[in-house]
């Protein structure tokens, strides 16, 4: 995709019981959103490790989306409770990784709100757009391409070995 | 469900499908061009698009390629699992696999339906495909757990639909619990006068059925009581039902009512709740002649003896020796064991003085059409006379039709009753008083059996209908004839000008809507409401009176607006649900739970305090946190929680959403 028809890329993780129907119901009720997103199904919001949240940005995704049913409202207690724990320590850390606060969000969807998937869904879409790619692996890239420059330095500078 | 999972070789071979489902994927996503996608992925033996793959020979082309192909996974991809997960498993299953083996994208309700650029679409259809392919490779044979069910049911409302459940159900041998918030059952359809379209009396045949299931066997009936707490799962719930005091022991009270008679109020001077406020009744009641229970009550906001302990008590003593009048009684807390729930708890009427411009509350003959029917009624407060308040018959009226229905400004929904039931009154109000009815409507709905029929009556027996959403009832007489009476302004749109219409009586054909405390229901029987609030069912179509916690069931009213023959259908039908569940004896528990690997436990506890269903205890000579599977509801938290990573979550497992993670990534 050239940079000039860029289009943002968003993982989200939607709970099985709020979220996920909601978005279900999006689809009955023929709602129409951008189609950024890419929506992996969990059986509660407390399931998402941050590590899929890291991994999604590592592996491409301009923006991660995790929904949840409203506190109060979780299917399993609390484990919403949980994910927001969660979400807010991770904030932190991917600030300071440089990653945009726009670019993770958490929102509480139930199962009769449809409409909350489509604005959501566009809200996000158009906040990540200014950003531009994250483009983590592309730095990835990069680094490794620095690592080899630096191992191939040293491999050829290698006659000169270390004294005997 | 002990199939080899590799047909003897540790390949993966994997089967994938796209469904068109008609236009409804096909039109938006290009099927063909996903499958040709898919059949270059890893792993991917065959690769099919279909028309219909929920389908018969949908599903038999799986199990044939199954065969021909020694397929090992396989991948559909039509609409949400939550709608057709089950069906391909079984079909997956029928084929010789384990069903576990199966993954399903959702590329119809998350994709072709909310997206309408055919590139974007099909490029989403490939990216979720791709993910699922991914993460099929990991998918592991799995077993389901069978939960028995406990026989019991508990029915909560006791109106026309939960009267009828309970029924059904106790006919059929099932011990039910039937709990009904107000002192007496019967619901909405107690205080009707007749039923449309038959015109048959709603006493009749309401209080059989209200005495049957008060003396039926297998039913526990607990009045003026509310379900507190439900603890528990699918054929396991703990329910707290709290007891208020009546302070009349039911047990002793005969319901001769010598009490009330004795009272010393000596006339009834509070407003009686059943008769919507249009009579009186005293401290102690009975709620309407033909209640069920015929036990009174003690109003304890108003009794002498209860508020302020002084009282000559004569209620005592025309009680005598029965003794059942009990001033110290205290509301009672009683648990109960049950399998499965079924929730009936209704509906309330809309508030008319929400629309201020047509005058409730205002102008006091602008009546709601419950208070007609109260006055219809030959037990209402005026047996049977309809009256304008100063006594006078009404020589006029008007209904409004659609007052808190089909309005931006209040409720969207139609409350589908409204029509038929004005029409009901309407013939009433002419049987009863021979005036002049004109019925203002936007537009008569009356597609139920022998509703039409009755439309026609309707005008055959002279009723006027002017079609205009009424703006306003003003007193204010611009004309002699005008003069004392109400003034309906209304732009009678068939004709194409404004109107004004004195009456003197005007009835406001008030809709439906949830409960008041509707939300807080929903939560304590972790149910679903829609976006107006009623309660949602699990499928609009094909799981009508099933919720999202297995188990619940709903019927009547709190589903939306029905009338009595679709209540009475659904609390048949919640009923069978019911007992679908309790026959079988017991429950497929999807096999989602959290397992340990015992080897990587630190036993560092952080997982033990974060279950909410303390499923997880530690062992202290191992040093190692258990799961007690039978416990585990599969939320998965603690999964993501582990520090060492050594929770795993069956269906969930770290390796499977990671694949697809990667796969949803994996295509520009």
């Amino acid at each position: 995709m050239t940079e000039k028809n860029w289009q943002p890329r968003i993982v989200a993780f939607f709970c099985n019981w709020c979220t996920y129907t909601a978005a279900d119901l999006a689809g009955v009720s023929r709602l129409k959103y951008a189609a950024n997103i890419r929506i992996i199904r969990l059986m509660c919001s407390g399931r998402v490790d941050p590590q899929f949240i890291v991994d999604a940005f590592a592996r491409g995704a301009d923006g991660v989306l995790i929904g949840g049913c409203h506190p109060g409202d979780c299917h399993y207690v609390e484990g919403n409770y949980k994910a927001l724990r969660r979400f807010q320590m991770l904030k932190r850390m991917l600030d300071d990784m440089g990653i945009e606060e726009q670019r993770l969000q958490l929102e509480w969807i139930s199962a009769s709100e449809g409409d909350k998937v489509r604005t959501v869904v566009n809200d996000m879409v158009e906040k990540i757009k200014p950003l531009g790619p994250l483009g983590i692996p592309k730095k990835f890239e990069a680094w490794d391409k620095e690592m080899a420059e630096l191992e191939e330095k040293i491999t050829s500078s290698e006659p000169v070995a270390a004294p005997a | 469900m002990s199939n080899p999972s590799h047909n003897g070789t540790d390949e993966v071979r994997i089967g994938f499908y796209i469904c068109h489902c008609g236009h409804n994927i096909g039109a938006v996503v290009d099927c063909p061009a996903v499958a040709e996608y898919t059949s270059k992925l890893p792993g991917v033996v065959v690769s099919r698009d279909y028309k219909y793959m929920c389908s018969d020979p949908g599903q038999e082309l799986i199990q044939q390629d199954i065969h021909d192909h020694k397929l090992n996974r396989i991948v559909v991809a039509s609409c949400s699992p939550l709608l057709h997960e089950h069906t391909f498993r079984t079909a997956t299953e029928r084929g010789g696999l384990n069903p576990f083996y199966f993954q399903m994208v959702n590329i119809r309700e998350h994709d072709s339906w909310v997206h309408t650029d055919l590139i974007e679409a099909t490029a989403k259809a490939r990216a979720l495909a791709h993910a699922a392919i991914r993460r099929v490779r990991f998918h592991k044979p799995l077993e389901t757990t069978r939960v028995p069910i406990h026989p019991d049911v508990l029915v909560v409302g006791g109106g026309i639909s939960g009267i009828h459940a309970a029924l059904t159900l106790g006919n059929a041998g099932k011990k039910v619990f039937l709990v009904e918030r107000e002192p007496s059952i019967g619901g909405h359809m107690a205080k009707f006068d007749k039923t449309f379209p038959t015109l048959d009396c709603a006493a009749c045949i309401l209080t059989p059925k209200m005495s049957a299931v008060r003396s039926h066997e297998n039913v526990t009936l607990w009045t003026y009581s509310e379900v507190v707490k439900v603890e528990g799962y699918v054929g396991n719930y703990k329910v707290t039902v709290q007891r208020k005091p009546r302070y009349v022991i039911e047990d002793l009270c005969v319901g001769c009512q010598e009490c009330i008679k004795s009272c010393v109020y000596k006339e009834p001077k509070f407003s009686d709740e059943f008769n919507v406020g249009l009579s009186k009744r005293k401290p102690i009641y009975i709620p309407f002649p033909q209640a069920v229970p015929q036990v009174v009550l003690i109003d304890p906001e108003r009794c002498l003896q209860v508020k302020t302990g002084k009282c000559k008590k004569t209620c005592l003593e025309a009680c005598a020796d029965r003794q059942a009048i009990d001033f110290n009684q205290k509301e009672e807390l009683i648990e109960v064991k049950v399998g499965t729930i079924i929730v009936a708890t209704g509906f309330k009427l809309f508030d008319a003085k929400r629309i201020p411009q047509y005058g409730y509350g205002l102008y006091p003959n602008v009546v709601t059409s419950l208070e007609l029917e109260r006055l219809v009624t030959s037990s209402g407060p005026t047996a049977g006379d309809i009256i304008l308040r100063d006594g006078s018959k009404p020589k006029t009226a008007g209904f409004i039709l659609c007052v808190g229905s089909r309005d931006l400004k209040t409720n969207r929904w139609c409350s589908r009753t409204c029509c038929m039931h004005s029409m009901k009154l309407a013939q009433l109000f002419k049987e009863h008083t021979d005036a002049d009815v004109t019925i203002f409507y936007m537009d008569i709905r009356a597609p139920g059996k022998g509703c039409e029929e009755f439309y026609d009556k309707s005008l055959r027996e002279g009723i006027r209908f002017i079609r205009g959403r009424v703006a306003e009832v003003t007193d204010w007489a611009l004309a002699p004839e005008e003069e004392g009476k109400l003034v309906i302004r209304v732009e009678d749109t068939l004709a194409g000008f404004v109107r004004r219409i004195p009456v003197d009586m005007i009835v406001l054909a008030v809709g439906m809507e949830p409960q008041v405390d509707a939300q807080e229901v929903r939560r304590l029987f972790n149910m679903s409401c829609g976006t107006e609030g009623w309660f949602l069912e699990k499928h609009p179509k094909l799981a009508p009176v099933s919720t999202f916690t297995d188990g619940v069931f709903i019927a009547g009213c709190c589903q939306g607006p029905k009338d009595i023959p679709d209540s009475i259908a659904q609390a048949g039908a919640a009923a069978a649900e019911a007992m679908a569940l309790i026959d079988r004896g017991y429950i497929e528990q999807e096999p989602n739970t959290a397992y340990i690997v015992e080897e990587e436990c630190s036993g560092c506890k952080s997982c033990v305090v974060l279950c909410p269903y303390t499923a997880i205890s530690f062992d202290d000579a191992k040093q190692k946190a258990i799961i007690n599977e039978a416990l585990c509801k599969g939320c998965g938290t603690c999964v993501a929680s582990c520090p060492s990573g050594s929770i795993k979550q069956h269906l969930f497992e770290d390796e499977q959403i990671f694949s697809e993670i990667e796969g949803v990534l994996a295509y520009d």
